[in-house]
């Protein structure tokens, strides 16, 4: 079981507290209708499904219940990082550099 | 007792004697005796028969490791347990021992002609033989395969123990308490570091207490354990023994299978069979220790012939000699030492076969020095005995030429093909192995976790040296916490260190592909059967293994796999690092269900959610149905009536005068703030702006790709508040859909979302004299239709209670749900059922519910959608907000497949004849003359017989549905096919007058 870190109670606690929520940084429109029938089902279907770190959405679900995001490593299922909704995304240079 | 007990010799009581049964045999044993140690001490080599080819098997090990000796343990009703590994599991008396896979009996077999057969079920013989005819399948080769298949046989009756969980937290956790494992926990223990000390076996000690001779630090090696331990539990340490650590898994959490009561004769029954335990451990000191491999050779597999380590055990820890005359054959050091101390025991050895030209010169004098007949640069080529070895064929080797055989009697052959380091939990985590080649193994590499390695494990041999090395590791963990450590410096005399060397299967002047020499003995894999796999393409390693089912069996390889690996190796013509490790998998050894599920059984398996009121139903005697985690009534039989009766009586009584019905698992989330409304407005199809407060409305929540997500009627409270109810199912979804769309779309609105689901309970009155009932009880509100019309919504009292009371109807009568605190709500239900008496008032349950919605056409999100439908397609256009600009849904409705005609759409359907009922789920054809496979253009999503209708009605979603009224469309079914008439959904009281007061 993993240990996550939820960013707004600033606790690592155990990944039965959290549910995932699929990929991270997809915005959706702020106008949806403006947008093509291609651009719509980018925004709908298509994810990376990267082998590698993955940005991707988490949700402390039995904790303070909000989403946030993270960086997970989908080869060795390690977490990088966690970071609040609002924060930028982060580089992912920088991540394995410390990490390493 | 028998001649193999050695008198005074071994850790088991020889005051304590203990008596069991071995296919119906009393067996005598001693307190601290395995199932094995026990037999093998009364002589009895013989204790399975084998997966495969129902070969005759002994122990080969005396350990955790063992593939042949599986047996059924039985300690009374339900406490049955087949594959019981008798080199485990410890005796008592009364304890009931089966031997396995033989019929009629262990020492004549008649599944054993599979053995003569083997020609037929060489490596992937299932892909060839079972192949053709294709009808033979189904009739005769899968139940031939199943019956003949599987190591012994499955209990049957319910598991009456009960097993435990827990959590644990340490330092430092160290997996083996052998040399290395006592030596790291002194060392981190002293240190001051919280550590926890697991082994599998009974005690701590591990290989020392198959070596009592050593003298460490002066103190005889049994005296040095004892010692140890009373200081680790002095320091504190938790030490866990029958303990298996299973599986280790991320951030250096790893999962303890703690054996409570399996090797007691009466246990108590409080005592839970099983603990699991999930430690999280800041630093692991992985000290398994090595498992010695088998030599592959003809007959390598008869009862008798054993791991020479393991009969150094069974001497030297229970005090058992496994046999009168033994031949050593061997290509480590190691066996040499086994024999000695044998010998010293009382038995011959008849030889010392080493496959080495050249052993050690010391162990050679040792030898000499006991009369032993040394035959190095020799080879064993088989093996004969039936049901036990009694002579060996050994052949001197001279490059690749074997020369003259020569048989050697004997009653047991001890053979040593050298030592694999335990590296299965090491590779749970993923940390990656290299290749030593002077070692011929796998050694740990790169980590993946904070661990260390220790002693055996990664190499080293001799307990000095292990006891060094488990020092450094214990004091390193300790360091690594911030701890001050120095690891001791351990001086051992007696030592027996050694070195060895690895071998394929060994040569042989006979014809190799005759020779049943077996890689892996617990599914029969022998070392012809590698071979032929690569001859038939096998290259990866991953695929001879699947391809011949070597390391696949419970053992799990811990025995074949480097023995595997060189062979598979010497037939691709590659080295062993280029061909690589198949994968290890938690567990490490068997591990019950039971020690899984923990408390999680029962009723304990899953939460079953009881509304209020739901202890009023069980009373009234109604039958409960599960609705998601919710049990609900479904229906209330009055005496005698089934299901049918009881539903139509209540669907009456409700459209006749009222129906009462518990409508609290609805789901019920407080929309509340500034921005409520435009929050509804952006997630619900319908516009939300114009409700006036006191008003209600049908909302639709649709997800971004427009199809239906949940329905239900949403009350305006107030300008800034909405009481949201969802599907009883849809509840959970809903409020984490509207939490992710309010938190990170729309972070700058705002609005609180909250779950009141179990805060209210929600009873529904329904029918003309619903009114009626209702009135009297509520207090601060004008009941008429002017003030409190069709959809509408008021707070008030009812029943003195304060109260949400909504006028909506899900029936086509006249309806009121009224909302109470839950702790009010079977206070209330009684009160109406009281004063509903003289209305002849009627409880119904779920069934009568979806009867009654399904005549006037109402959907259940879930039964008459599947996650494809649109509103369109459900006939909902109405409810959607076309002037909105945005809503959740919106733009997905517009999608090029969504717009398209003759989408499935929900219909109505009359079976022609007016009395067949159509079955839920069944597909719809057009032409039912058509060749199959046929065209389904829809099936049937609700059915029911309906006692207003007086007739069955029935909903489908249908291709083009809505073009077809009045056609003819046809349900093939098993044994007819049905005609049935496409119509609207609504079926009963098509203008809605009875929603008038």
């Amino acid at each position: 079981m993993l240990l996550i870190h939820c960013p707004y109670c600033n606790q690592t606690l155990p990944e039965l507290e959290f549910t995932y929520a699929g990929e991270a940084h997809i915005a959706r429109p702020a106008d949806p209708s403006s947008v093509s029938d291609e651009e719509w089902r980018d925004f709908l279907f298509i994810r990376t499904n990267v082998k590698g770190p993955h940005y991707e959405r988490w949700r402390h679900f039995h904790g303070c219940g909000r989403y946030f995001n993270a960086v997970r490593d989908t080869v060795s299922d390690r977490f990088l990082i966690t970071y609040k909704t609002d924060d930028p995304r982060p580089e992912l240079s920088k991540l394995l550099e410390k990490s390493k | 007792m028998s001649s193999f007990r050695v008198s005074g010799r071994g850790r088991v009581d020889h005051t304590q004697p203990i008596q069991f049964t071995f296919d119906g045999k009393k067996i005598k044993g001693f307190k601290g005796d395995t199932i094995a140690s026990a037999l093998l001490a009364n002589g009895i080599h013989l204790m399975g028969r084998s997966f495969k080819y129902h070969r005759p098997r002994g122990a080969v090990t005396a350990g955790s490791e063992e593939p042949n000796a599986l047996v059924g343990t039985r300690r009374g009703p339900g406490r049955f347990e087949p594959n019981t590994r008798a080199t485990v599991q410890e005796i008592w008396d009364g304890l009931q021992v089966n031997s396995q896979n033989r019929y009629p009996s262990l020492s004549f077999d008649v599944g054993a002609i599979n053995d003569k057969a083997y020609m037929l079920f060489s490596a992937g013989f299932y892909y060839k033989t079972f192949m053709w005819p294709k009808s033979f399948w189904d009739k005769v080769y899968e139940p031939f395969i199943r019956a003949a298949a599987g190591l012994g046989v499955s209990p049957t009756e319910p598991d009456p123990d009960h097993y435990a969980s827990r959590y644990l937290h340490t330092d430092v956790l160290i997996i083996g308490a052998g040399p290395a494992g006592l030596a790291a926990a002194l060392t981190a223990a002293r240190a001051g570091s919280q550590v926890t000390l697991v082994d599998e076996n009974p005690e701590a000690g591990g290989s020392l207490l198959s070596e009592p001779s050593a003298m460490i630090e002066d103190v005889p090696a049994w005296d040095w354990v004892a010692k140890t331990v009373a200081e680790l539990k002095e320091l504190g340490v938790k030490v866990m023994t029958r303990t298996t650590a299973i599986g280790y898994y991320h951030q250096n959490m790893v999962g303890l299978c703690e054996k409570l009561t399996d090797h007691l004769a009466s246990p108590d029954a409080e005592t839970p069979r099983e603990r699991m335990w999930r430690v999280r451990a800041k630093q692991v000191v992985l000290a398994q220790g090595a498992l010695e491999k088998p030599l592959v050779f003809d007959g390598n597999d008869r009862p008798g012939v054993m791991l020479a380590g393991s009969a150094q055990t069974y001497l030297n820890r229970y005090g058992v000699r496994v046999g009168n005359k033994a031949v050593i054959v061997t290509s480590h050091d190691s066996a040499w030492y086994a024999a000695f101390d044998l010998a010293d025991a009382g038995t011959t050895i008849a030889a010392i076969v080493d496959t080495r030209s050249e052993p050690n010169s010391d162990l050679i004098a040792e030898a000499t020095k006991r009369g032993i007949r040394i035959m190095a640069g020799h080879t064993v080529t088989g093996t004969e005995g039936r049901l036990r070895v009694k002579s060996v064929r050994v052949n001197p080797v001279t490059g690749s030429t074997v020369g003259q055989a020569e048989m050697i009697g004997c009653d047991c052959l001890l053979m040593s093909g050298g030592w694999t380091p335990s590296l299965h939990l090491f590779s749970h985590t993923k940390g990656t192995l290299k290749w030593d080649d002077e070692r011929q193994t796998f050694l740990p590499d790169h980590k993946a976790e904070e661990c260390e390695i220790a002693g055996a494990g990664r190499g080293l041999w001799g307990i000095e040296a292990v006891l060094n090395d488990g020092a450094e590791m214990g004091a390193a963990v300790a360091k690594s916490l911030g701890k001050k450590a120095k690891a001791a410096t351990y001086v051992v005399a007696n030592d027996r260190p050694g070195t060895g060397v690895s071998h394929k299967e060994l040569p042989t002047d006979l014809d190799a592909g005759k020779a049943r020499a077996f890689v892996d003995y617990q599914n029969d894999v022998t070392a012809k059967d590698l071979r032929l796999a690569v001859r038939e393409g096998m290259r990866s390693i991953e695929h001879v293994k699947r391809y011949t089912t070597n390391g696949m069996a419970t053992d799990q390889g811990k025995m074949s796999n480097i023995n595997g690996l060189n062979i598979a190796s010497d037939a691709l013509g590659v080295p062993q690092p280029k061909v690589g490790l198949t994968t290890f998998r938690p567990p490490y050894t068997p591990t019950t269900f039971g020690a899984f599920c923990g408390y999680h059984k029962g009723s304990h398996f899953e939460v079953t959610r009881k509304t209020p009121i739901d202890s009023w139903a069980e009373e009234n005697g109604a039958v409960y149905e599960p609705v998601s985690l919710w049990r609900r009534a479904w229906y209330f039989p009055k005496d005698g009536e089934d299901m049918h009766a009881a539903v139509s009586r209540e669907c009456r009584a409700t459209r006749a005068s009222v129906g009462i019905f518990d409508a609290s698992t609805l789901g019920k989330i407080e929309v509340v703030g500034p921005d409520a409304v435009e929050f509804m407005n952006r997630m619900y199809t319908n516009p939300w702006t114009k409700l006036a407060p006191g008003r209600a409305r049908y909302g639709l929540l649709l997800g971004d790709d427009g199809f239906i997500r949940d329905d239900g009627v949403i009350g305006r409270l107030a300008d800034d508040r909405f009481h949201v109810t969802t599907t009883t199912g849809g509840a959970a979804r809903v409020l984490n859909m509207m939490e992710d769309y309010l938190q990170t779309e729309w972070p700058n609105l705002d609005v609180w979302l909250t779950s009141t689901t179990e805060q209210w309970a929600t009873i529904a009155l329904n029918g003309p004299n619903a009114r009626k009932v209702l009135e009297p009880f509520v207090e601060g509100l004008d009941m008429s239709d002017e003030a409190l019309p069709h959809m509408s919504v008021a707070e008030c009292r009812v029943g003195g209670f304060p109260a949400r009371l909504f006028r909506i109807s899900f029936t086509g009568e006249v309806g009121f749900e009224v909302n109470v605190p839950a702790h009010a709500g079977r206070a209330l239900w009684e009160m109406l059922f009281e004063a509903g008496k003289k209305y002849d008032i009627c409880p119904y349950g779920t069934e009568t519910m979806h009867v009654l919605r399904a005549e006037k056409g109402y959907i259940i999100v879930g039964q008459d959608t599947d996650g494809t439908v649109t509103p369109h397609d459900a006939g909902l256009s109405w409810a959607i907000g076309k002037m909105k600009p945005d809503f959740v849904g919106k733009r997905g409705l517009a999608r090029p497949d969504l717009v398209a005609e003759g989408r499935k759409q929900l219909i109505g359907l009359l079976t022609e004849d007016g009395k067949t009922k159509l079955e839920e789920g069944a597909q719809i054809v057009l032409d039912p003359n058509q060749p199959k496979p046929m065209k389904m253009v829809g099936h049937v999503t609700s059915s029911y017989h309906s006692d207003a209708a007086g007739r069955p009605i029935a909903m489908a979603l249908l291709e083009n549905g809505f073009n077809r009224m009045g056609e003819t469309i046809y349900i093939p079914m098993p044994d007819r096919v049905i005609k049935a008439t496409v119509t609207g959904t609504v079926f009963y009281d098509p203008e809605g007058e009875r929603l008038k007061l």
